[in-house]
């Protein structure tokens, strides 16, 4: 077997180069991971090391730790890289608690659920 | 194969990638794989008010699996030279 030089990684769409990087990586949920890209293969399984979750609420958002994690690369969306001099969210979020974004997730939730049925409700007058 | 090599030669141009979950990206191509997974330098989203978490992504890999469309720069159609190479790739060369 021989080995791809290090040219050639950069050159492909390896992920190789955002190794031991910080990186976002967006879920087919919607979640987004934040971690240090610490493994990879060709199916885009990866490990992330001191990960967590950014749940982004309205202007609201937390980062809830998680730990080590291996990710099924068939769940991945997107994986960037994260540049360190930029702002990683606009100035005019605030981060809040793990239990406040909690609580503000389940108000959206029911927020959305109600509009929901709402609509149902409605339906026999063909709004559209 | 025909895509791949298409989209190995469009490697440097400027390209919006849209996702299945509605997320437009724009780069330049950085490369292509055999799956069609694409990475994208000095990315910025389409929507940005809408994905603020993509702020501070200057480069990324997009999974071939999620993409719905890449738009292309309006010349970065050879549509001669597509048909050559399909009816080509159909005769099995």
């Amino acid at each position: 077997m021989s080995w791809a030089s290090a040219e050639d990684i950069y050159l492909s769409t390896s992920l190789a180069n955002y190794l031991d990087k910080k990186v976002l990586v967006l879920l087919r949920d919607g979640r987004k991971l934040l971690g240090i890209l610490r493994s990879f293969d060709q199916f885009a399984n990866a490990v992330l090391e001191g990960s967590c979750e950014r749940v982004i609420v309205g202007d609201l958002y937390s980062d809830i730790p998680l730990g080590l994690y291996v990710i099924r690369g068939e769940n991945v969306v997107l994986l960037g890289e994260l540049d360190l001099e930029k702002e990683e969210l606009p100035p005019h979020m605030t981060h809040v608690s793990a239990v406040e974004i909690k609580r503000a997730q389940k108000a959206e939730r029911e927020a959305t659920d109600l509009k929901g049925t709402i609509r149902k409700r409605l339906e026999f007058l063909d709004l559209d | 194969m025909l895509f791949f090599s298409y989209f190995k030669d469009l490697v440097g141009r400027e390209v919006t990638v849209e996702l299945k979950n509605d997320l437009a990206i724009r780069g330049t191509l950085h490369s292509v794989d055999q799956y069609l997974n694409i990475k994208l330098e000095n990315t910025r989203v389409v929507d940005q008010e809408k994905y603020p978490h993509m702020l501070s992504v200057r480069n990324c890999f997009i999974r071939g699996s999620v993409v719905r469309y890449v738009q292309l720069p309006p010349d970065g159609v050879d549509v001669e030279l597509l048909h050559d190479a399909t009816r080509r790739e159909a005769r099995g060369g």
